[in-house]
């Protein structure tokens, strides 16, 4: 697999066209590095000249700022701006939403301006210059669900990226009664992902996977590494984890291909 | 003597009007405890915020029967308000439908206020029979129990008292239903009073004028001790919300400041600070509504309880203690009693109370996941979420009383870089697994 690291591309004098944020969870969470890997095979796929900070890159902040410790966040902030500075970064892609929100919105402020995608509004840009093809593959004819991310849409407004990709692989994209703007959160977000819920009724990834499971999906598909774990985590709880599959849009389009 | 009426008359507008300006003082200095904040950029996008959303009810109708009911209700109240203007005349100089003079175009207008107050009539009832007898969770939460959910019923008996005594009015007046036009409601209520003298249906319409802007003056000083102040407050509160895209949180400048001394490898670590005796240390996120800006405090009177941002909250509908609904109201709660302290005491004397704890429990501010949902449905762009990370702020940068769970991912972070507890240089390992 074809990785090149910023460092090493400074090295031979060269600026890739597109830095790829790895983020923490696409980094070091094992369900997460798959999404990663799906989308750097369709990276090298589409031939796209990109690079990662590898061992330079840290955490955004984002959990830390969401949390309430914002000295923690601009630490890391203005730390990972130094280095993005330093390499002239002027155009990033994430998997991950938060990290594509922070770095968007939160950082311009602290000194680091950048043109800030998501992997899913890359992946339609190289569809639009005919640069990727999608094809149905071994997805065809099936139902899939698409649960946004609260920091991809609300957040940003970024809920026909994903979908018209999802539409390009010949399969039925159902929706679920709340999606779009009125799209309910897994239950990750504002660091819930890294503590116990407050004491209530119900965990929300159930209660989202409620949602998913009344249309009747085989695949439930994100654009997010933490409502990929939230959803996983509630099609197993609702015992169906032999029927419906999560997916995040990369794999869907890379393992449509076997890439 | 025959000018008793019209001094009465003048004295109840006097104290009307005046004691609601009063009112509106209090709210704006009240409002104006809130801490500075700019947002006076892009007054066209402002502006174009305000016509859709305030006066174009653009969010409203996503809900499309509460909304559609809705738009009826404030389309009446502010078109068959044009009748006020024709009552102050009437009861100041004592005339009697003093505009009538406008012949055609006067039926026409008064035959148009009667069916639109049948409509706001309907809509009203509507509204009743969806609160207390389809009762829909979101007008039952634990937070809408005693004065919350009095008051909107109140307001809905107000507007139906009101609406039927301008039809009465109306009906009553012989006068005016002996010219037959302009009544397409009311002249089916006239049968109603068949068999009336003429001096008794005088009495029924005369009370019924002096009732109908009796209550108009009573429902207008309601407006500051109820929900209902959103039919003033939703335009400004509409032109003052924030415009950036909803995920972006503000970054606190004072901890840029502090932490930009501390990545500057050429600041001196041992100079003393500089002393500033005005200052008073500034503290880290809010506690208290003082601590709050001027337009979180202006959306927590803009607050109509609706709850739909608590029936669309994640923690809510799985049960937890918050409900964005509930801290917008305590908000106003807090803000409303130290406006009462200063009231009370000429300057604010300390209560040994705050917003946190007293009204907001950290259990509260820790259920949320920051989702946006509260802040995507309020009808008049109300941002609950900013009020629970600035308590968040505080929390954790004052108090640091975050959980252990919390502490744990962000020692982390600072430690290694990440939330968990992974070695950096491991960063790029997945690439060869």
């Amino acid at each position: 697999m074809n990785v090149p690291t910023m460092a090493e591309m400074m090295a031979q004098g060269k600026q890739p066209e597109v830095l790829f944020w790895v983020g923490c969870a696409g980094s070091f969470d094992d369900r997460a590095k798959k999404i990663t890997k799906a989308f750097v095979k369709i990276l090298n796929k589409a031939k796209v000249d990109f690079a990662v900070l590898g061992t330079e890159e840290s955490c955004t902040g984002d959990p830390a700022k969401r949390a309430g410790n914002e000295f923690l966040f601009q630490m890391q902030a203005m730390t990972n701006i130094e280095i993005l500075n330093a390499y002239e970064v002027k155009k990033i892609v994430t998997a991950c939403p938060h990290c594509f929100n922070t770095l968007k919105n939160e950082y311009p402020e602290l000194g680091g301006t950048y043109e800030v995608v998501h992997h899913t509004e890359l992946l339609k840009s190289l569809l639009d210059e005919g640069r990727l093809t999608i094809e149905g593959g071994k997805f065809k004819g099936k139902r899939i669900t698409f649960h946004d991310p609260c920091y991809l849409g609300r957040a940003n407004d970024v809920y026909e990226a994903p979908r018209e990709l999802i539409q390009k692989l010949d399969v039925e994209l159902v929706e679920m009664k709340r999606c779009k703007t009125n799209g309910l959160c897994c239950g990750a977000g504002g660091a819930q992902m890294f503590k116990e819920p407050e004491k209530g009724t119900k965990d929300i990834n159930v209660e989202r996977t409620e949602d998913a499971l009344e249309v009747s999906p085989n695949i439930i598909a994100t654009g997010c590494p933490f409502c990929n774990t939230m959803m996983t985590d509630g099609v197993k709880a609702k015992d169906k984890e032999n029927e419906i599959e999560v997916l995040d849009i990369a794999e869907l389009i890379a393992n449509a291909e076997d890439l | 003597m025959n000018y008793i009426d019209n001094i009465v008359f003048a004295v109840l507008i006097f104290l009307g009007i005046g004691f609601f300006v009063k009112n509106i003082k209090k709210l704006t200095r009240n409002i104006k405890l809130g801490k500075h904040i700019d947002r006076t950029d892009n007054s066209n996008e402002r502006w174009k915020n305000m016509a859709m959303v305030a006066l174009g009810q653009s969010k409203m109708v996503k809900r499309p029967v509460a909304g559609i009911l809705h738009i009826l209700v404030y389309v009446g109240f502010i078109i068959i308000n044009i009748e006020v203007v024709e009552i102050i005349i009437d009861g100041l100089f004592g005339t009697h439908r003093v505009l009538s003079f406008l012949g055609g175009i006067y039926n026409f207008l008064i035959g148009l206020f009667e069916i639109l107050a049948l409509l706001v009539l309907v809509a009203v009832i509507v509204f009743w029979l969806r609160r207390m007898v389809v009762r829909i969770p979101r007008f039952w939460n634990k937070e809408m129990k005693g004065f919350p959910k009095n008051d909107a019923l109140n307001i809905l008996y107000f507007e139906m008292v009101l609406m039927s005594l301008f039809l009465i009015m109306n009906a009553t007046d012989v006068h005016f239903q002996s010219m037959n036009f302009g009544n397409p409601i009311s002249q089916f209520l006239v049968p109603i009073f068949d068999g009336f003298s003429a001096e008794s249906l005088h009495v029924i319409e005369r009370v019924a004028w002096w009732l109908h802007i009796a209550g108009i003056l009573v429902f207008l000083n309601y407006l500051y001790y109820s929900k209902h102040l959103h039919i003033l407050l939703a335009f400004p509160n509409t032109y003052y919300a924030n415009l950036n895209a909803k995920g972006k949180f503000n970054n606190l400048e004072s901890v840029t400041n502090e932490v930009k001394l501390m990545m500057d490898p050429s600041a001196d670590p041992f100079a003393a600070p500089v002393e500033d005796d005005n200052e008073t240390p500034e503290k880290f996120g809010a506690s208290d509504v003082t601590d709050l800006n001027w337009v979180q405090l202006m959306n927590a009177y803009t607050c109509t309880e609706c709850g739909r941002c608590t029936s669309s909250c994640p923690a809510n509908l799985t049960g937890k203690e918050l409900s964005p609904r509930a801290i917008m109201m305590k908000t106003r709660d807090r803000l409303e009693e130290i406006g009462e302290n200063i009231n009370k005491n000429g300057k604010f004397v300390d209560d040994n109370k705050q917003l946190l704890n007293d009204y907001i429990t950290p259990e509260e501010i820790w259920a949320c996941t920051s989702c946006n949902a509260c802040v995507e449905e309020c009808p008049v762009n109300i941002d609950p979420l900013s009020i629970i990370l600035d308590m968040r702020r505080y929390l954790v940068m004052e108090q640091s009383a975050a959980s252990p769970e919390l502490n744990m991912m962000m020692t982390n972070i600072e430690n290694n870089g990440a939330p968990w507890q992974y070695n950096q240089m491991d960063r790029l390992n997945w690439k060869d697994e």
